[in-house]
């Protein structure tokens, strides 16, 4: 068969568009490469384990986490939902999911305050039963929740979506309960989106400032996450700011090699 | 192939704090180039956050004064201000919101002649309208079980809370130690705080929306802040004109107006 002697050999893009690609490239790993050129080596190990920075690493790391596990718990319900359930208004609610992606992370700050805050729509009634949100790390997680749980739910779409509804209908037809074919069939197929989506999200929360700052506030070991502190040290010594952005830098690329580094199983 | 576009991604998300921080500092990115002619000129002024709305006013009666002048005002946080100085942006005129930040210009050769004082800022204490914890001292607010919020040590206004906890004998703590004193004014007004320390001049702005508490040793911790014409200013002339005017009587009479102080 002649179509499968050329199935091998990968398509090559246009020369010209590799060029731009190339230039997009630049735009996004220039001013990273400007940053790590920017850093005094010397003082790095001081800087990166004072008191301060290795307080605000653990409470990333920690709030993202959590972050990233709630996310997986409401967002997988929410993909499979937008996606395989018919309802009216389905392609607006869709769009609404991806607002906190549009709304600048202060406005999303302030949004979670309105709700949950001390006199918010939800947070009054909370209040009144002793629960006060603002100030705690509850507060991170719920800020990192709100801006990296869309993240997940369109990774899940797009790998939902493209898979189709096929297996999961012979799988009901051969007499699989729904919540068997879900198991066994709908949560397979996710897989590739589940990956990315975990990682995109993980990393979307390790990375959220606006909303943490504005919601939670900044206390060290409390609510100063990383980029918080980066926040912060840039008023009194930039150059430490930069450092400690490396830190954010280095564990996302440590996510990264983690999810993809060993990801060379074929799907499909 | 699938895995590449999420890990370039992945670099985005994780740097945005590097990238926020920086949003009032466009404004003075697009000069016009047209105006070298004796006619009209435009004089870029690089102000801190707290003095944006006398600043406003005092730089409509200096264009009323000054026919031909107009006066624009990059407004942001004194730090972001001074590394945007030492960087070269084209401004004419510098009034951060401390003494330091204009040292880190002056020691950086931006300065031209020395800065002068021209205005001093005290804190207060501020609760909600409707004071949910009854605070009617700094000793209420320190005490366990209020929600106080105040700046963090490495900012001008943290460096005066330190100084009136001092002063006052007292050990505060803070629920949350903001970057901004518009964070801590935020947490008040939103009501998630039960007080916060913020400028006269804030509580001022916020009018209804706080209830102030006078601090027995405000003058303790005094803000002063200076200006000072820039070395590289385009407009030395008029630049030099609108210290003075912020230094002379009506200048003088708009911050007064606005809670600041004389130095």
């Amino acid at each position: 068969m002649p179509a499968s002697a050329t199935r091998d050999v990968p398509v090559r893009p246009p020369r010209a568009l590799t060029v731009v690609g190339v230039l997009g490239g630049a735009a996004i790993l220039l001013p990273f490469v400007a940053l790590v050129a920017g850093v005094d080596l010397t003082r790095l190990p001081r800087l990166l384990t004072s008191p301060a920075a290795l307080d605000a690493l653990g409470l990333s790391l920690r709030t993202s986490l959590a972050a990233t596990a709630v996310c997986l718990v409401l967002g997988i319900p929410l993909a499979l939902t937008l996606t395989r359930l018919e309802f009216p208004g389905r392609s607006v609610a869709r769009s609404l999911v991806l607002l906190p992606l549009v709304v600048p992370p202060v406005v999303g700050g302030i949004a979670l305050t309105e709700a949950f805050g001390r006199r918010g729509l939800v947070g009054e009634h909370l209040h009144v039963l002793g629960i006060d949100i603002a100030f705690t790390t509850a507060a991170v997680v719920m800020a990192q929740v709100f801006v990296s749980l869309p993240f997940l739910v369109v990774a899940l779409e797009g790998s939902l979506q493209t898979r189709g509804d096929a297996h999961e209908r012979t799988a009901l037809s051969l007499g699989a309960s729904p919540a068997r074919t879900f198991r066994t069939v709908t949560l397979p197929l996710m897989a590739p989106g589940l990956l990315a989506g975990t990682v995109l999200t993980f990393a979307r929360a390790l990375g959220e400032f606006g909303a943490t700052i504005t919601f939670a506030g900044s206390m060290q070991g409390t609510t100063r996450t990383l980029p918080l502190q980066v926040y912060l040290e840039r008023e009194t010594d930039p150059e430490a700011a930069v450092a400690l952005s490396l830190l954010l830098v280095v564990v996302a690329l440590a996510v990264i090699t983690l999810a993809y580094g060993r990801k060379r199983v074929t799907i499909s | 192939m699938r895995a590449r576009l999420p890990a370039l991604l992945v670099l985005a998300a994780a740097s945005a704090p590097v990238m926020t921080g920086c949003a009032g500092g466009s404004a003075a990115q697009d000069v016009p180039a047209q105006d070298t002619a004796t006619a009209d000129v435009t004089l870029t002024v690089f102000t801190a956050a707290s003095l944006s709305d006398a600043f406003e006013q005092i730089g409509e009666d200096f264009e009323a004064e000054h026919p031909g002048v107009t006066v624009r005002f990059n407004v942001a946080g004194s730090s972001d201000l001074v590394q945007q100085v030492i960087a070269g942006a084209p401004a004419d005129v510098f009034a951060p919101a401390d003494v330091p930040t204009m040292d880190r210009a002056v020691g950086a050769g931006a300065v031209s002649g020395t800065p002068r004082p021209f205005a001093t800022n005290v804190l207060t204490l501020v609760t909600p309208p409707d004071n949910p914890a009854g605070i009617a001292s700094l000793a209420d607010a320190a005490a366990e079980g209020v929600n106080l919020v105040a700046c963090a040590p490495q900012v001008p206004c943290g460096q005066a809370t330190a100084a009136l906890a001092r002063a006052s004998g007292l050990a505060l703590d803070p629920v949350s130690e903001e970057s901004s004193v518009t964070d801590v004014l935020g947490k008040v007004t939103s009501g998630e705080a039960d007080a916060g320390l913020v400028y006269v001049t804030d509580a001022a702005r916020a009018g209804e929306a706080v209830r102030t508490v006078d601090l027995e040793h405000a003058r303790s911790a005094v803000n002063t802040y200076p200006i000072a014409a820039l070395a590289e200013a385009e407009h030395p002339g008029p630049a030099d004109a609108f210290v003075e005017h912020v230094l002379g009587a009506q200048g003088q009479e708009v911050l007064g107006h606005a809670g600041f102080g004389h130095p």
